[in-house]
């Protein structure tokens, strides 16, 4: 039997990122007793890289800002095939959510009049995002651990949940290890709330941290939960390229919002040759409007540079295959030309995008006042993930919940920047909340010692073969599968390439099987990759499944060999589970449709 | 573009390896390309030679505070410091901070941080300005603030602090990270808790000879001593020392 450390509580959260952390105050609001695991350190998740801002419709800046617009942007950002009700909640709730987190200590940048500035971003109508420089996730997640460690919340850190348990059809527990001490530990809980962001490690080129091994998608999946808009993977189109060592690192979009510019090695704005017919209406089509918008002025539309992601990253790839590309690969993204704008525009840079300016000084040794940087796209964000509720975002296994990046719907098929944080925090309240009360409406379950064991087993089986003198360890496959999903899951996707991909996976699968690792279970990264490539294979080929489905492109997925929109078939979601047989199910439901009241403000927007 | 053009090199690193009990310097040898970071060198050895290395990491972009280390002897982020800024001729001494108990390799139990933070009174906002519950700030009251909460948590200046590295205080004294989230809280426009005398007593600010380590450590580059520690070490000594106010005090009683 497998020795272990047994811990009750009525929600257990995965994840101390925004969703987590917002989760769980939320939850301790509501008198459970709760606990937070976490991969990393508290403070050190994801969500402290999010560098433009939350976006929030306040209209402190432009009042003819309000949720209808915010909702209308996030749909068609989307591509349509949104959950319009989470879309709805998101647009409403997130000024509340905002102006809570100045409640708890945290401080954004202000409007003359002393209330919270907020800056343009890509596909987002008015200046919305609330933000403090370029360093707004780092305010955020600081300002929700400060806040959590005083409600009576029980934090593990540097702990890996490797199974969800259940008891029946109901969630009652999860096992997993501290990653200190390589001890196991179980987990009793009545509600759980996966919050374990995205999946980027997948990928060669990722903005993502190690910890981005789609754990909760994972663990959902193999527990029974139903996944959607797995397809759709955000390929960031400004990602640091060069130096290789920094491939990937995130080029905030806030340059971009400031008035940078993209231009290819023949010095042309490339962005104003593709401007999408549904954004036409609201783009600019001459530089100097565009500049004017980045400048405030209310009457001006927003310059090219600030379309949706999925779209810039594309036109990115297309200028460097055509052969207009900069020297590594990627395209120059400029903001040291508003020198030619703007008095002490140098100071000004350093002001609005002090990270921006120290990651390329430190790391490129470019200075951005002075030089273009070279840019090109990063894998970033994943849209797709647990289905959930729109409400209480309960799975369909009862007890188990999703908020923030692993789980699905509120960002369709692309995801607006500055979407991300508000996701966070009303998702992640709504996650605690709701679980919170099912765990006040339901007693704990039983857990069973078999698989408990077998997990166990399962986890430390990688120390045998190596004892054994068999295998090989895990980092040289974890490469091969990044490198392999980025050359044929990647921006451009065919369905040659992806059934390839298919036969990948269950190549590395059998690789992973025999992954071996030396050494003890103290602290052992060797050992926490190779449990870790279980959870990134079950992702691969869920989304390349989803892709492979969807036989036309939209938002973040693109397919060469289907490169039109299809709006007859298209407007559907692809839902993929485990069947019976162990094997992905992948089948089509068509989304709900959008009550009337959510179809004029479409309409009206439009 | 200031690209660099120099080619593939071979490196010696000299990486502590043990646990809580014991371990030694031990030398790997990996090849090196430009750009590239201590961690990258780090991440490179546990892919050739050394499976089980321990090291944390997050962001690799000097955001997230978790690669903190001891580069030939001066502490660092491993994500942040550039192989061409060090001499390559000689070995590149990596070590894990000395002032936390060891856990393995380059990972320490900073836990006790966690635990000091945790004893500071929280952040307690006045009434809100506006009846529909919000506050009006001027950015320069929340300029003045923001330096310290820019801190990634690093523990950098704890790792580097005499009192707590050699001299082990921890239960007196809280170190310059926590007088930087004291600071932030005292300077927050909107705070309206009291500090100062768990400052004195239970934060030991007087243990501090202001000797500027930390600020000279801070990757975030945060005038830990000048901006945080000073300011608040003369708030201790204006209610607890200064005799005018001291008589003052006494009437009010």
């Amino acid at each position: 039997m497998a020795e272990y450390q047994t811990f009750e509580h009525d929600v257990l959260i995965i994840g101390a990122g925004g969703a987590g952390l917002r989760a769980a105050i939320e939850a301790s609001a509501a008198g459970v007793k709760v606990a937070v695991v976490s991969k990393s350190l508290l403070g050190k998740a994801h969500t402290v890289m999010a560098e433009g801002g939350i976006a929030a419709a306040m209209g402190n800046v432009d009042d003819r800002d309000n949720w209808r617009v915010h909702f209308a942007d996030t749909m068609r950002g989307g591509q349509y095939v949104n959950n319009s009700r989470m879309a709805q909640l998101h647009a409403q709730e997130a000024p509340a959510r905002v102006r809570e987190l100045e409640a708890w200590g945290a401080l954004f940048d202000r409007t003359r009049d002393g209330r919270i500035l907020q800056r343009n971003f890509g596909g987002h109508r008015y200046p919305r995002l609330a933000h403090v420089g370029d360093r707004t996730g780092l305010e955020m997640i600081r300002t929700l651990q400060d806040h959590g460690i005083h409600r009576g919340i029980d934090f593990q850190m540097e702990c890996t949940v490797l199974r969800l348990l259940k008891h029946g059809n109901r969630v009652v527990g999860a096992f997993g290890y501290d990653r200190e001490r390589g001890r196991f530990r179980l987990w009793r809980a009545k509600a759980i709330v996966l919050a374990t962001g995205g999946i980027g490690r997948a990928y060669k080129i990722t903005s993502n941290s190690w910890e981005y091994t789609g754990d909760g998608h994972s663990l959902a999946y193999h527990a029974g939960a139903t996944l959607t808009e797995m397809e759709y993977v955000q390929f960031h189109p400004t990602g640091m390229i060069w130096p290789p060592s920094v491939a990937g690192i995130l080029v905030t979009e806030g340059v971009r919002g400031e008035g940078g510019v993209l231009r290819n090695s023949q010095g042309k704005r490339f962005m104003f040759d593709d401007i999408p017919p549904n954004y036409r209406a609201q783009t600019a089509d001459n530089e100097e409007e565009g500049w004017r918008y980045t400048q405030g002025d209310r009457n001006a539309r927003r310059p090219p540079e600030l379309l949706t992601r999925d779209h810039v990253a594309r036109c990115i790839v297309r200028e460097v295959k055509e052969g207009r590309g900069s020297p590594h690969g990627g395209v120059y993204l400029d903001i040291s030309w508003i020198k030619e704008r703007l008095p002490n525009a140098a100071e000004h840079i350093k002001k609005k995008l002090p990270s921006m300016y120290h990651q390329f000084k430190q790391l490129a040794d470019i200075d951005i006042t002075k030089e273009p940087m070279e840019v090109g796209p990063t894998t970033h964000y994943m849209m797709g993930g647990v289905k959930v509720d729109a409400e209480s975002q309960m799975s369909i296994i009862p007890g188990l919940f999703a908020a923030g990046e692993c789980g699905a719907g509120l960002h369709g098929a692309n995801r607006l920047g500055g979407n991300s944080l508000s996701d966070l925090l009303v998702f992640g309240k709504r996650a605690g909340e709701f679980a919170a009360k099912h765990a006040k409406n339901n007693s704990a379950g039983s857990i069973n010692q078999d698989e408990v064991d077998a997990v166990a087993h399962w986890a430390l089986e990688p120390f045998e073969r190596y004892a054994a003198g068999d295998g090989e360890g895990p980092y040289q496959i974890q490469q091969d599968l990044q490198t392999m999903m980025q050359d044929l899951v990647g921006i451009v996707r065919r369905e040659d390439e992806m059934l390839k991909a298919l036969d990948e996976i269950a190549l590395l699968r059998k690789r992973a099987a025999k992954v071996a690792v030396p050494g003890n279970r103290e602290y052992n990264s060797g050992w926490h990759t190779a449990l870790d490539l279980h959870n990134l294979l079950t992702v691969s080929e869920l989304i390349t499944r989803a892709a492979l489905s969807r036989k036309e492109s939209r938002g973040g997925h693109f397919r060469d060999d289907y490169p039109n929109k299809d709006d007859v078939n298209g407007l559907t979601g692809i839902i993929v589970s485990k069947g019976k047989d162990g094997q992905p199910q992948v089948v089509t439901e068509p989304i709900p449709e959008m009550p009337a009241e959510l179809k004029q403000i479409i309409a009206e927007m439009k | 573009m200031s690209e660099q053009t120099a080619s593939k090199r071979r490196v010696l690193f000299r990486i502590w390896r043990g646990d809580t009990n014991r371990g030694a310097l031990e030398d790997y040898a990996t090849d090196i390309t430009p750009g590239m970071v201590v961690l990258d060198a780090v991440h490179r050895i546990q892919a050739e030679h050394a499976t089980d290395l321990a090291a944390r990491w997050n962001c690799k972009a000097g955001k997230c505070g978790s690669c903190s280390a001891e580069i030939n002897g001066s502490p660092r982020l491993m994500c942040m410091t550039r192989l061409n800024t060090l001499p390559l001729d000689q070995p590149i001494t990596v070590e894990p901070m000395k002032t936390f108990p060891r856990i393995k390799d380059l990972v320490t139990d900073v836990s006790w941080n966690y635990r000091v933070k945790q004893r500071i009174k929280e952040f307690k906002p006045r009434k809100p300005d506006e009846k529909d519950g919000t506050w009006r700030m001027a950015q320069e009251d929340v300029d003045r603030v923001q330096e310290f909460r820019k801190c990634i948590e690093c523990f950098l200046c704890q790792d580097v602090c005499h009192v707590l590295r050699d001299h082990h205080m921890h239960e007196e004294f809280i170190g310059p990270r926590f007088f930087v989230y004291v600071a932030g809280l005292q300077l927050h426009p909107l705070d309206s808790e009291d500090r100062i005398d768990e400052l004195k007593e239970a934060n030991g600010i007087g243990y501090c000879n202001i000797t500027k380590c930390c600020t000279k450590v801070c990757p975030e580059e945060i005038t830990i001593t000048d901006n945080a520690i000073i300011p608040l070490k003369e708030r201790v000594v204006d209610r607890h020392f200064d005799p005018l106010k001291k008589l003052f005090r006494i009437f009010q009683k």
